[in-house]
């Protein structure tokens, strides 16, 4: 694998591999000493054109736990056409040697662009609206585990999606993180349901072969996992529905809807998460809620990408 | 897999003798099983340790530790590969203080041990480390033999020495192939 | 300047003959004395090319175009004029603006440019410029455009047309509500842009946009262009304002006629233009309101960026793509050799339409004795792959490098004086 840029690109032979690893990473974590020397003599640059504390760690941890050399970046980037390039940004860096980026930028592409441009590997850490398929990764990570279908060797089958019901919903719009996950669960085999107020759905959705509605209560009993995703209350300024309490009371996860979620059904929010907005603290804390799951998921799943980019001969 | 040119230099009931062989030196070895965790290296070395581990509880009479031990995020050659596939990690009890035994069916230079080593050192701190091969092939590039050895095959450094096990390869055998001109 | 004899050229309606050519303009065969032979058999004859919509960059961006390489390019496209839109730095507000760029157009062009003033002053959409000043300069301004933005106060815009009015300008709109997309929008807003996480513009941004304006001019009784109708909507509103007999023209540029919004689906910055790359349904309505007269003429919009302005992300690198070397190729592939377009049309699209929508005297003109020689030699069979980098334009965004596509112009005229010449 040369780059992770989008969730689609990945097969379902692809896509189970990097969960299986996962899985043998998830166990350093519960290790004393956190460290594989497999990328060591690597140099990893997580470079954060976008604030975004959680996924940064997460990735800085992957790189360190398996002793690549991670160096962080944090530029603001430039929001108009009169900073340095992209390109020159990138081409700079990947001359001093680098053997992968991992790219967080607010425009949608710029990942992908970024990739076109340079010789190391490139992880798309998420691109504006457009894609964040390590999420989606860790995501299904946290889910297969719900599952219960992971057997003891570790290589629990893909085929514990298959049938599973997961409703995604809220700023479907904005997010990137829904263009991955549907891209991947519909790999992984399991039907995804896409619920948002009609002025956050994207401009074709009916064309992503997933289903789409905009009546969460039509859908909350069937569903296996409900993602609800994070309300971005800095785009809110659109006018994209009435107030806040309607769209809590429409699209959130209050503790009367939670009480209809069917038996074993997981909630899932890839955070930081508005309480009281887009979920409820009874759904965040609720023994079903996967929500810390995802976040140590996090750092196996990354892991387990970094180990598929950079852990073989070049290509 | 198979290669049709391979040469069968030991066949399964020869293998099945070593196995009982090997079982009864670790037994010996260590004064019983008590303290003895047996750690196969995937793939064949788990199987290996598996069938020790069956013939040690035919001498001893109550079960042994067993588990395995997968080395590929400790190799120091993974850039002259593509990525390979990793195996699982599954260590059945605290080895801190215990005879862990390393099983692996083939002894060559010697690299899987010494990252088998790196990888241990991260699991625990067991008390002896021994190493049990069915093959030991000579050519060894590292400071590093073994303590249990099923036999010892005189073979030049660029043939292919592969175990075969019935549960993985239909049958139980040991190849010798030469590399294509 | 030697005198030019041309023979064996077929003209438009079909005839054919030798040309003779002197003193600027064209002359009977026999009255040319020691004259240059261009050998046309084969080829055709066309009035030289207008472009109504040119971006020269001059003064400003030197760096990405210069009124000498701009007009360089447009001679090697079939062109003998070229308006050049107020966007420049200063902005063509002024007379004096306007008769700077006339003047620098007169010394390092190679094609008549037709100078182009802003509708507001600092295209800011507040206050309207100097239009009247202008018109009365050297520069003689007769189109007005605020054009890369648009006039979207409707009060501004009724002013400029009511305004032009008294000495016929004409107010050419880039019609897009701003407000009807966010201020990231960067493609056509489609199911591509939608899994692309890309902000895009509606169709109805345009028509919009259109429709008031063509009310306006209705109100004003002013003269409206719409600048680059790219949408199926457009050209309804626009269909529907001339049933009416509102005074509206329109043009169409050759990548709305050509190139479809999936060229995004890479975020390759060479294909964020604006008004953006459209869906099949839109390509397949412009093409047939070129060929019906609802949109009046071509348009290049030859937009020339410097690369550092597109090594961007797709949202932030600024939009714009070359067209005046290809866009008669563009228009023999897609119109001539369709059947769309015969090339009485084309002449009249690419030629006459634009000559009467700036006023110019001189340009789209026929080819007879007495005219000025502005002519383009044509050889519509000719192909080539488009390489961007034999350009003569200072700038690499080429939306049809790499892109087989007919190659027609032999040689260019203007005034009597060869500017191109294969």
């Amino acid at each position: 694998m040369r780059h992770l840029l989008s969730a689609g690109d990945l097969s379902l032979a692809e896509a189970t591999s990097i969960l299986d690893v996962a899985e043998e990473m998830h166990t350093i974590q519960s290790r004393q000493i956190k460290k594989l020397p497999t990328l060591r003599g690597r140099t990893v640059i997580n470079m954060f054109f976008e604030d975004s504390t959680r996924t940064r760690t997460s990735f800085e941890m992957a790189g360190k736990w398996m002793s690549a050399d991670t160096i962080n970046i944090s530029t603001k980037g430039s929001s108009t056409s009169k900073g340095e390039s992209l390109r020159d940004t990138m081409l700079t860096l990947d001359a001093m040697g680098t053997d992968c980026f991992v790219i967080r930028h607010g425009s949608s592409g710029a990942v992908a662009q970024a990739a076109s441009w340079v010789r190391a590997h490139v992880v798309n850490a998420g691109d504006g609206t457009h894609e964040h398929p390590t999420q989606a990764l860790l995501d299904a990570f946290a889910m297969r585990r719900h599952f219960g279908t992971v057997d003891e060797s570790g290589t629990g089958g893909d085929e514990v999606f298959a049938g599973k019901r997961i409703a995604i919903v809220g700023d479907l719009l904005h997010s990137r993180v829904v263009r991955s996950n549907v891209l991947l669960q519909r790999t992984l085999g399991s039907s995804v349901t896409l619920v948002a107020p009609p002025t956050l759905l994207p401009t074709g959705v009916e064309q992503w072969g997933v289903g789409v509605t905009s009546d969460l209560d039509e859908v909350i009993e069937g569903a296996d996992v409900v993602m609800m995703l994070r309300v971005q209350r800095e785009r809110m300024h659109g006018g994209f529905f009435p107030t806040e309490r309607e769209y809590t009371e429409l699209y959130g996860l209050p503790p009367q809807r939670l009480a209809r979620l069917k038996p074993g059904a997981a909630i899932c929010h890839p955070g930081p998460m508005n309480r009281g907005l887009e979920i409820s603290s009874e759904a965040a804390d609720a023994a079903n809620s996967l929500i810390l799951e995802q976040v140590t998921a996090g750092v196996s799943v990354r892991m387990s990408v970094l180990y598929h980019l950079l852990g073989g001969s070049p290509e | 897999m198979t290669n049709p040119s391979a040469r069968i230099v030991w066949e399964g009931h020869q293998i099945a003798r070593a196995v009982a062989r090997m079982a009864h030196q670790i037994v010996e070895a260590n004064g019983g099983s008590e303290n003895v965790v047996l750690l196969g290296i995937p793939t064949r070395g788990v199987l290996l340790a598996r069938r020790l581990a069956d013939a040690i509880r035919g001498i001893e009479g109550h079960d042994i530790a067993v588990g395995e031990l997968d080395i590929t995020m400790y190799r120091d050659d993974l850039r002259r590969q593509p990525t390979r596939a990793v195996g699982r990690t599954a260590i059945p009890r605290s080895i801190d203080d215990a005879t862990v035994v390393l099983v692996d069916d083939v002894l060559f230079t010697g690299r899987t041990i010494a990252a088998a080593l790196d990888a241990l050192k991260e699991v625990g701190r067991p008390r002896i480390v021994q190493l049990a091969v069915l093959i030991d092939r000579g050519h060894r590039q590292l400071p590093i033999q073994a303590d249990h050895v099923g036999r010892l095959l005189q073979a030049p450094a660029e043939a292919r020495v592969n175990v075969r096990m019935a549960e993985i390869d239909e049958l139980d055998a040991v190849t010798i192939s030469m590399p294509e001109a | 300047m030697r005198d030019l004899l041309i023979s064996g050229a077929r003209l438009a309606d079909g005839s054919s003959g030798d040309l003779g050519v002197s003193g600027g303009r064209f002359v009977e065969p026999g009255d040319v004395r020691d004259a240059e032979r261009i050998q046309a058999e084969g080829l055709l004859a066309l009035p030289g090319l207008v472009d109504p919509h040119t971006h020269l960059r001059e003064p400003g961006r030197e760096d990405a175009e210069t009124v000498a390489t701009g007009t360089l390019a447009a001679a090697r496209g079939g062109f003998t004029a070229v308006s050049a839109m107020a966007n420049l730095d200063p902005v063509t507000d002024t007379a004096e603006a306007a008769e700077h760029l006339a003047a620098l157009a007169a010394r390092t062009g190679s094609t008549e440019v037709i100078v182009v003033g802003s509708v507001t002053k600092g295209l800011a959409g507040e206050q309207l410029s100097e239009m009247g000043l202008m018109h009365r300069s050297a520069a003689g301004v007769r189109m007005f455009s605020d054009d890369g933005r648009c006039v979207m106060d409707s009060l501004v815009m009724r002013r400029a047309l009511t305004y032009a009015k008294t000495f016929g300008g004409v107010i050419a709109q880039h019609s897009q509500d701003s407000r009807l997309a966010g201020p990231g929008a960067c493609c056509h807003e489609s199911e591509i842009s939608g899994r692309l996480g890309l902000p895009g513009w509606p169709a109805q941004a345009e028509s919009a946009i259109i429709a008031r304006d063509v009310q306006l001019a209705q109100l004003s009784g002013g003269r409206l262009h719409v600048c680059h109708v790219s949408t199926a909507e457009g050209v309804d509103v626009i269909r529907w304002a001339k049933r009416r007999g509102i005074a509206v023209s329109a043009e169409v540029t050759p990548h709305h006629l050509y190139l479809g919004t999936r060229e995004v689906e890479g975020y390759d910055t060479t294909f964020k233009v604006n008004p953006p790359l459209r869906t099949d349904e839109h390509i397949e309505a412009v093409r047939e309101a070129l060929a019906d007269g609802t949109i009046d003429m071509v348009g290049t919009d030859h937009a020339p960026h410097a690369r550092q302005d597109k090594d961007h992300p797709f949202d932030i690198a600024l939009p714009g793509m070359l067209g005046l070397e290809q866009v008669l190729g563009v228009v023999i592939e897609v119109m001539v050799d369709t059947g769309r377009l015969d090339w009485a049309g084309v002449v009249d699209r690419m030629s006459a339409a634009p000559a009467r929508l700036t006023g110019s005297a001189t340009q789209g003109r026929p080819i007879a004795v007495g005219e000025p020689a502005n002519l383009v030699l044509v050889d519509p069979s000719a192909r080539a792959v488009v390489d961007r980098d034999a350009s003569a334009s200072k700038s690499r965004n080429n939306p049809y490098h790499g892109r087989d596509l007919p190659d027609p112009v032999v040689a260019t005229i203007w005034a009597g004086r060869i500017t191109y010449r294969r």
